[in-house]
């Protein structure tokens, strides 16, 4: 234990090795945090929440603090709500049946760029005379628009950035530009200041209530963005953490254990075991883990565990075995295990208690190394489609980016950000373990 | 420890050989049989779990039956005579093109027989026709479709491969010369770099100089419609090769280079080398006779698995490029669950590889003299 801790000492020569465990102890305390305050079952049920859970989240939106590196301010999404106080309703009861609701909706604007797109959502708990609603839009420079009148379901939503008719109003400009745009200035950008919307009803039933929520999409959305399904990416990234170190960590750490724990056992007992592993070591070697994985994944079930047993499966007897194999020969013919054989020591004493500890320094470097390359491995099976069908985790956002062509149609943060996290990731290991690599085998050490 | 634990049983084995001394030609052919039978079997073995796996343990014939009962309901219902037709009739006569579909697809024989059939088809190379893929050509004979699909595999890994080999191995003796100067240190700290896989590379590329700068095209092999000029197809392939050939070289160069140069440091810190340093001779023929000879054996090996690798192409990579390669091919495969082609794939691969193994214990005999074919220090 105290020669481990000095080879642990030893990695403060590597520069490398500090900048690869500063990354590794921020990823582990950043997958707890993200456990802690985003709960597996609340961030599931984000992520597969469909187009209820995120309606007010803009489209394909960069991250808010891009428009740091921006020319022209991209537009963050405003969400108006009838029922906040800031926003009274004036009622006006005309008579028994007839009463007029009237909302006035002021927000600021003062974005370069215009919103994506521009919906009212409406709620009406009337029974069978719908009421009647028309919507006005006032610009800061005193222009008055009728956007126009809907007779609304029970819940509803009008896509003012869709209405033909007002775009032919406005002049064949697209609402959500034309609404915010000044017709005889400067028609790429958008006039600032102060805008209104003034929300009138009329409903028909005495009983009969109307709430609204004026909706501008914006351009740019939270920390991390939104995909092509309103989704928060955030979401995706922050719980990408957590699963990459675990896929990573558990299958490098099942595969080497189980490796040289089957190494030990064969060569201890040698004979026909030892041959039969070192045939199965040979037909794994002849079998496409890849393809099978693929097979599995299209065939039997994408699940992130099964993939995880596989890896371990196919891992195990893969080339660590004839290293480990060398290695325990050395051990098994060492004086300290022909001293336990003659005081009668059993087979599984002599394996566990004196042969595997005394290798299991050189499993360490393994072990690290390993680490990415079963990070990356998730992120592959991701990339061909068969990425955990609940869980949400990097590969899959970069399959869903792949998916909607976003470097092709100019959506980089979609792609960016995962990826960003996967090579820190990667990297933040491969780091560390290419210097224990060269602490724990001595015919590195000096080179 | 290890020499001290090898030398009495060398002691003991070494007067037995001197006593009854083997012919060498006897002790290559009882090594060649039984070396020979043992890839056979690990061949067989690895195919048929493949087989197994590729068909789902069986399960894919319920698929076969269900789809095959489904295009005869279908043709069934497009039958003109149907109005003048009992129900009765209707069902004896679907039931009857069922059962002639079953059979003419094999399906009635149990999947364990079956298995076996596939085993030994597949060993004999006789690969038969895929399912549901079709070649370009319009056949349906897997052979054709795999030799379809090699030429764009063979130019892209065959192309990053040997460059990967000789930039590898120039860059790692050049460092191993002057070991610890900034060069060899920029490539140390580069190492790591190859945790990432080639397509991960790739997007990246894709991302600066499809996307962002618009000099190579995002994917494919050539453009579309494929110029007719020779000239013309060649620059075409050539921009459509440059993105995948450099995310491939860029996952793998640095680790490449690391890994030879300190293999190469390990064997120019050996005794003869320091001799032939003493005796004045020249780096060049330190580097040729001393270094390069010995290693021979790890070069040829390494060279001779990675070409191996180009069989299965980059299944990801390629799929990222729009490669029409062996990988995307099998990847498609997979997706049809057309289990001739996945096999047809595998038994070419495993094939190649046990061969490869096979004839690289000859090579080493032949390139080293320190080892004997057959003589217990033989490595796989």
């Amino acid at each position: 234990m105290r020669n481990f801790l000095n080879t642990l000492k030893q990695l403060r020569k590597y520069p490398s090795a500090i900048i690869g465990l500063v990354v590794i102890a921020a990823m582990v305390l950043f997958s707890i945090y993200v456990i802690i305050t985003l709960p597996y079952s609340r961030a599931i049920s984000l992520w597969r929440g469909g187009e209820n859970t995120w309606q007010y989240n803009p489209r394909l939106a960069a991250p808010t603090w891009t428009n740091l590196f921006r020319a022209r301010d991209l537009p963050e999404t405003i969400v108006l709500d009838s029922t906040d106080e800031r926003y009274p309703s004036d009622i006006n009861k005309r008579s028994e049946t007839l009463t007029e609701i009237t909302t006035t909706y002021e927000f600021d604007y003062f974005y370069d760029d215009f919103p994506r797109e521009i919906t009212l959502f409406i709620r009406s708990t009337h029974r069978t005379k719908a009421p009647s609603i028309s919507l006005t839009w006032l610009t800061p420079d005193g222009r008055e628009i009728r956007i126009g009148q809907i007779t609304p379901k029970n819940s509803d939503s009008f896509r003012i950035s869709l209405d033909e008719t007002l775009k032919r109003r406005l002049g064949g400009l697209n609402p959500e530009v034309g609404l915010f745009v000044n017709p005889e200035g400067d028609t790429q950008t958008a006039v600032e200041g102060t805008y209104t919307l003034i929300v009138s009803v009329v409903t028909f039933e005495p009983e009969s209530e109307v709430t609204t929520t004026f909706v501008s999409y914006g351009k740019v959305h939270g920390w991390a963005g939104t995909d092509h399904r309103r989704r928060d990416l955030s979401v995706a990234l922050m719980w990408g953490a957590p699963v990459a170190l675990a896929f990573g960590l558990l299958a490098a750490a099942g595969t080497s254990l189980a490796t040289l724990i089957i190494a030990g056992v064969g060569t201890w007992f040698g004979g026909w075991l030892d041959d039969l592993i070192q045939r199965i070591t040979e037909v794994n070697l002849i079998l496409p883990i890849l393809s099978i994985l693929i097979m599995v994944g299209t065939l039997y079930n994408r699940s992130i565990w099964t993939m995880l047993g596989l890896v371990i499966i196919f891992g195990i007897f893969g080339g660590g075995i004839k290293t480990f194999r060398a290695i325990f020969l050395q051990v098994k013919n060492s004086p300290y295990i022909e001293a336990a054989r003659t005081y009668g020591a059993s087979n599984t004493r002599i394996i566990f208690q004196y042969m595997i500890p005394r290798v299991l320094p050189l499993l360490i470097p393994q072990l690290v190394v390993l680490v990415p390359t079963f990070v990356f491995l998730e992120a592959s099976l991701a990339v061909l489609g068969l990425g955990d069908p609940v869980l949400p985790t990097w590969g899959k956002v970069i399959d869903d980016a792949r998916g909607e062509g976003a470097l092709f149609n100019g959506y980089y943060y979609w792609m960016i950000e995962p990826f960003v996290l996967l090579m820190i990731t990667g990297f933040g290991f491969a780091m560390v373990g290419f210097a224990l690599d060269r602490i724990f085998n001595p015919r590195l050490r000096d080179i | 420890m290890a020499e001290i634990a090898q030398t009495p049983e060398g002691l003991v084995t070494t007067p037995e050989k001197t006593r009854k001394p083997e012919s060498t030609l006897s002790r290559i052919a009882k090594y060649t049989g039984s070396r020979m039978l043992s890839l056979m079997l690990t061949v067989v073995l690895g195919i048929y779990l493949t087989v197994l796996i590729a068909n789902m343990g069986g399960y894919v014939d319920t698929i076969r039956r269900s789809l095959i009962r489904e295009f005869v309901s279908l043709a069934v219902a497009g039958n003109p005579d149907l109005p003048n037709m009992t129900t009765e009739e209707i069902t004896a006569l679907r039931e009857s093109m069922i059962e002639v579909e079953v059979e003419r697809q094999g399906l009635n024989r149990p999947f364990l027989l079956r298995s076996f059939s596939y085993l030994g088809n597949a060993m004999a190379l006789n690969l038969g026709r895929s399912e549901n893929m079709v070649s370009d050509t319009g056949s349906r004979l897997v052979r054709l479709i795999i030799l379809e699909r090699l030429p764009p595999t063979l130019v892209l890994f065959a192309t990053s491969n040997f460059l990967l080999f000789f930039v590898g191995i120039v860059g790692a003796l050049a460092l191993s010369r002057r070991y610890g100067s900034f060069m060899d240190r920029v490539i140390i700290a580069l190492a790591p770099t190859s945790a990432g896989p080639g397509w991960f590379y790739g997007l990246f590329l894709i991302l600066i100089f499809a996307g962002l700068l618009g000099m190579f095209p995002f994917g494919g092999m050539v453009g579309a419609p494929p110029p007719a000029n020779r000239l013309d197809y060649f620059l075409s392939l050539l921009r459509h090769l440059t993105l995948p050939l450099m995310a491939q070289i860029i996952s793998s160069v640095f680790l490449a280079i690391y890994t030879w140069r300190t293999f190469f440091l390990i064997y120019s810190n050996e005794d003869y080398v320091e001799l032939a340093r003493a005796k004045g001779l020249s780096d060049n023929s330190i580097q040729q006779r001393y270094i390069l000879r010995p290693t021979l054996p790890t070069i040829i090996t390494t060279f001779a698995l990675n070409l191996i690798a180009l069989w299965q192409g980059a299944i990801i990579l390629e799929t990222v490029f729009n490669w029409p390669g062996l990988g995307r091919t099998l990847f498609q495969a997979i997706n049809l669950v057309d289990t001739p082609v996945i096999i047809g794939s595998t038994v070419i691969y495993a094939y190649l590889l046990a061969l490869t193994v096979f004839l690289l214990d000859f090579v080493y005999a032949l390139v080293d003299p320190r080892v004997k074919v057959g003589s217990g220090a033989s490595r796989a």
